[in-house]
This record gives structure tokens, C-alpha cells and sequence, in this order.
């Protein structure tokens, strides 16, 4: 009946696929990126699509395997794997320092919430020059500006977290007799933690994002210089290979966040379940 | 320490909802609060526990105070035992048998979110209990019992009362429950208290006892409700 039908709620995203019948729509989703990439190795094959702007997978999949055992590959993945890590690191713990900072008192909050917000309206990668100018062109300006990237929604993200945990919960602990420590150790980081899990994955989002711009602009080393030399010999295979990498590297981290979502949201399942 | 409350006053804006209290609850007594919805008890209760910066007046209480809240505020992040033992002194053999006594060995695991009402209700009940208080506070505490565990978990109550001997200020809206259980039964009108009535009877209590039957006669007149038009 149509009305149960509207009645249905809507699907959640992450409900797992149950049944056989899910499982059958699954494999049909496969079917047209595969269309498309037999379309696009044709279109290669035929001298439609000239190599100049686009290579053909074939040729893209045999470059990667050469790129890898050359050691190119993975060189360059290491190099920019560092720099993200680090710049990681880096940012998230000055966001998470600052959240907690501005997060736990007034007096805290008068102190680094204004400056926060006004940076934040800065375009960070209009910055780029400056830090050049400051850094010059090694290591430091990259890294710089992938913590600065990342620093951003953490802080966002913590900081509305630990202001918004229940206060109903805050009277609890009073009259539990907890220490303003236990406070923030039982009740307001674990209040706070999902939304610095929003954060997390927003702020892994825009790191990829601040090192594939900073490793375009000026790089002798990483994945962007390889893309970037790769420019140079007209070389899209190569240049293919990278992006494919940017984004394996982009998924294989956020699925790391999900998981330690699900470890650490385990509370919640249950109930949205 | 007795409890002592003089000129009691709170406001929300305009509207006046404790206006110049005056109470005392004395050691070791169990006393039941009554009063229609909207009439101030939980307000009341939060001011006992310290939690109200804004009310006015004198609040002379001990510092040994637990709470059971209206809703079971449970901190949804700590397993149920996780919950209980929170802030606690006591060993964790304590926690676990309260739980017992609240029926909930076997949920000892799970999320706070994955209980039924009732069973949340109880374990919040078996948080405030645990701490062996001075003053218990209880803010309708069995409203999302069933029949059977009510009886079961008044008894629970009345043995710990007995034991420990804290005074309890029991929230109700049940005008039976306040007559089985409690030594003194209030009523918050208008911001006051304005009955204060004494049961002396010996427990255990039926409600047939004709000294409780004139007693409800008498409270539910001062609930504003007489009897035979109760459903
Ligand atoms: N934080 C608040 N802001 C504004 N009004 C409030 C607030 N807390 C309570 N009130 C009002 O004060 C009055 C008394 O509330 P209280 O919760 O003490 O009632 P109660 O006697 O416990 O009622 P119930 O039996 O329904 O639990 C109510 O009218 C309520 O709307
Ligand atoms: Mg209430």
C-alpha cells in the first residue's frame, strides 16, 4: 500500500546491506563505471581520445605498476604520507589544545575564540606566498599549511562539542561529587567526542586537500612534484596515477576515522540501530 | 545534621514558584512530597541538592546529599555498572549489588540508551542509594514502574531506609504511595508548604488500614480532589 510505502522511514546511510536481494543491486552498481571504462579505453584505442589529454587505462594501470617497481611510487607516497602525518599531528592537537582552552572556561573562551574566528575567515591558501617568503621552499610551508588546514575544524568542531554537552549531565556529576577533573574526563570530552569525530573527518578532508595545493605550487619531492614533472613530458598517464593515489590515500583515511567512530560511538549504536 | 529551609523563594521570570518556603526535614525521616504538576516539587528538590544558584533564602543542608532525577539522567557513555560506580567510594561489589537489588545484574553491560524506562528509572534509583546518603532525594522515582516492580522496589527502599537511615524526600503523585511508605506526608501549594500531616502508623501498611483510608480522605482534599470523583 502506498501509504505504508510513505510511511517507510527513509533509509540510513550506513545501515548494513542485508539479504540477498541487497547484495544482487550491489554487483549492478559495478556495471556502469565498468561501461565507462571500456567506453574510455576504446575511445583511446581508436585515437579519439589522444594520449596528449588523456591516456587510457590500460596504459594507465601499466604505468603504475611500473612507477611502483621502480620505487618512484612509493618514494613519493611516503614523502607526502609524512608530510600530511605530520602536518596532522600537528594541527590536531593545536585545534584540540585550543578547543579544550577556550572550551572550559570564559576566560579562555575570551581569549582564543575571537582570534579563531577571525583567522578563520582567512583563505589559507592565499597564504601560500607568505609562507614561501617565511619558509622558503622545503618541508616546513607544506606541512604548515596542512596543520593549519586541519587545525580549523577540529577546534570548530571541539570547541561546539564541549559547549554543547547536556547540562542535565553537568548537574549529575554535582551532585555525584565529581572533581571538575572527572568532570571533564566522564562527562565533557566524552560529550564532546562525537562532534570532534566530525571534525576529525573534515579535517582529514581538507589536509589531503592542503598538501595536494602545496605540493603544486613548490615541490621537489612527493606526489605533487611527480604529478607536476609528470606535466612537463605531457605525460597523463602518470599524472592519472597520482590523482588515483591522492584519492586511495583521501578513502583509506576516512575509512580509519569510521572505524574509530564505530569503536568510540559504540553507545550510540545501539540506539540508532 | 537536620535540613533546614527558611524563606525559600524562586522565580522564574514573573512566574513565582517557591514563595518564602519554610521546612524542616528531620534525621532519619522519610517524608513524601505531594503537589498537583507544575507546583514546584522538582524545584524544590533542586534547591535541597545545591544545584540552583538562583534561589533565595536559607538552605542549611548536609553535604551528604544523592539525587535520583525526575528523568534517570543516566551518562549515556558509561555502561550501566560504569554509571553506578561514577564518583562512588565504595567498592565495585557494592555497585554490582545494587544493581542486584534493583533487579538489573544481568544489564550490568549495557548502554544506558538500550534500556527500557523502567529499567533506566532503576538504575538510576540504585545510583542514589548506593551513596548511603544523609538526605535522599528522590523525584518521583517509580513513575515508570510497572504494578509488580513498584512493590518490590518500595520494599527495596523502605529496607535500605531502614538500614541506613537517611531522611528521604520522596517526590510522588501518588497519594497511596506516600501513605505506605512515608513518616510525614507535605504538600506544595502555592509555593509553600501548605499541608503538613504525620502518619504514625506501623509498617508494613495496607491500604485498607482505616487510619490511611481518612488520611487520603483528608489529602486528597488538600490535593483538591475528592475521592469518589477519582477515577
Ligand atoms: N528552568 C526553568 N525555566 C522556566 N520555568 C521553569 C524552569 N524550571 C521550572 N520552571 C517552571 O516552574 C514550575 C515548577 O516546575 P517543577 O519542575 O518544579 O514542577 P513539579 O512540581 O516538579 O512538576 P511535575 O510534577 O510535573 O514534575 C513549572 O511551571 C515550570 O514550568
Ligand atoms: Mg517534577
Amino acid at each position: 500500500m502506498s501509504v505504508v510505502e510513505l510511511a517507510r522511514p527513509v533509509e540510513k546511510p550506513r545501515a548494513t546491506p542485508k539479504g540477498p536481494r541487497r547484495r544482487v543491486t550491489a554487483w549492478h552498481r559495478w556495471l556502469s563505471p565498468l561501461a565507462l571504462l571500456v567506453v574510455w579505453q576504446i575511445a583511446s584505442a581508436t585515437g579519439l581520445l589522444p594520449e596528449r589529454l588523456l591516456a587510457a587505462p590500460a596504459a594507465i594501470a601499466s604505468t603504475a605498476v611500473e612507477l611502483t617497481q621502480a620505487g618512484t611510487l612509493p618514494t613519493a607516497i611516503g614523502v607526502s604520507l609524512q608530510r600530511v602525518l605530520i602536518g596532522f599531528l600537528v594541527g590536531g592537537a593545536a585545534g584540540i589544545v585550543l578547543a579544550l582552552a577556550a572550551g572550559l572556561s570564559r576566560a579562555g573562551e575570551n581569549a582564543v575564540d575571537p582570534i579563531m574566528q577571525a583567522l578563520r575567515a582567512l583563505p589559507f591558501f592565499g597564504l601560500i606566498p607568505l609562507f614561501i617568503l617565511w619558509f622558503g621552499i622545503g618541508e616546513e610551508p607544506k606541512i604548515l599549511l596542512v596543520a593549519l588546514a586541519v587545525s580549523f575544524p577540529l577546534y570548530l568542531n571541539t570547541f561546539s562539542g564541549i559547549r554543547g554537552v547536556d547540562g542535565k549531565l553537568a548537574e549529575v556529576a554535582t551532585t555525584l561529587k565529581l572533581s571538575r577533573g572527572q568532570l571533564i574526563r566522564h562527562i565533557v570530552l566524552p560529550g564532546a567526542l562525537p562532534q570532534t569525530l566530525v571534525g576529525l573527518r573534515q579535517a582529514l578532508g581538507v589536509a589531503w586537500l592542503a598538501l595536494i595545493v602545496a605540493e603544486q605550487v613548490n615541490a621537489t619531492t612527493g606526489l605533487g612534484y611527480m604529478i607536476n614533472d609528470a606535466r612537463e613530458f605531457l605525460r597523463t598517464d602518470v599524472i592519472v596515477v597520482g590523482l588515483l593515489v591522492y584519492s586511495a590515500l583521501g578513502l583509506a583515511t576516512d575509512a580509519i576515522v569510521r572505524l574509530l567512530e564505530r569503536r568510540a560511538l559504540a553507545w550510540r549504536r545501539g540506539f540508532l540501530a | 545534621m537536620a535540613t533546614r529551609l527558611s524563606g525559600v523563594a524562586r522565580a522564574f521570570g514573573d512566574r513565582v514558584v517557591l514563595d518564602s518556603l519554610d521546612l524542616e526535614l528531620r534525621d532519619g525521616e522519610f517524608t513524601a512530597l505531594l503537589g498537583r504538576s507544575g507546583s514546584g516539587k522538582s524545584t524544590l528538590l533542586r534547591a535541597l541538592a545545591g544545584l540552583d544558584p538562583e534561589v533565595t533564602g536559607t538552605i542549611d543542608v548536609t553535604d551528604s546529599v544523592a539525587v535520583a532525577f525526575q528523568e534517570p539522567r543516566l551518562v549515556p557513555w558509561k555502561r550501566l555498572l560504569a554509571n553506578i560506580t561514577l564518583g562512588l567510594d565504595a567498592p565495585v561489589s557494592k555497585a554490582k549489588e545494587a544493581l542486584a537489588e534493583v533487579g538489573l545484574s544481568e544489564r550490568s553491560d549495557a548502554w544506558p540508551l538500550t534500556l527500557s524506562g523502567g529499567e533506566a528509572q532503576r538504575a538510576s534509583l540504585a545510583r542514589a542509594l548506593v551513596r548511603e546518603p544523609e538526605l535522599l532525594l528522590l523525584d518521583e522515582p517509580f513513575s515508570a514502574l510497572d504494578a509488580l516492580t513498584r512493590i518490590t522496589i518500595h520494599q527495596l527502599v523502605l529496607e535500605l531506609w531502614a538500614r541506613h537511615r537517611p531522611a528521604v524526600l520522596l517526590v510522588t503523585h501518588d497519594v497511596d504511595e506516600a501513605l505506605l511508605l512515608a513518616d510525614r506526608v507535605l504538600v506544595l501549594d502555592e509555593g509553600r508548604i501548605a499541608h503538613d500531616i504525620s502518619i504514625t502508623a506501623d509498617r508494613p501498611r495496607h491500604r485498607e488500614d482505616p487510619g490511611l483510608v481518612t488520611l487520603r480522605t483528608t489529602l486528597l482534599a488538600a490535593l483538591g480532589v475528592s475521592p469518589e470523583g477519582r477515577s
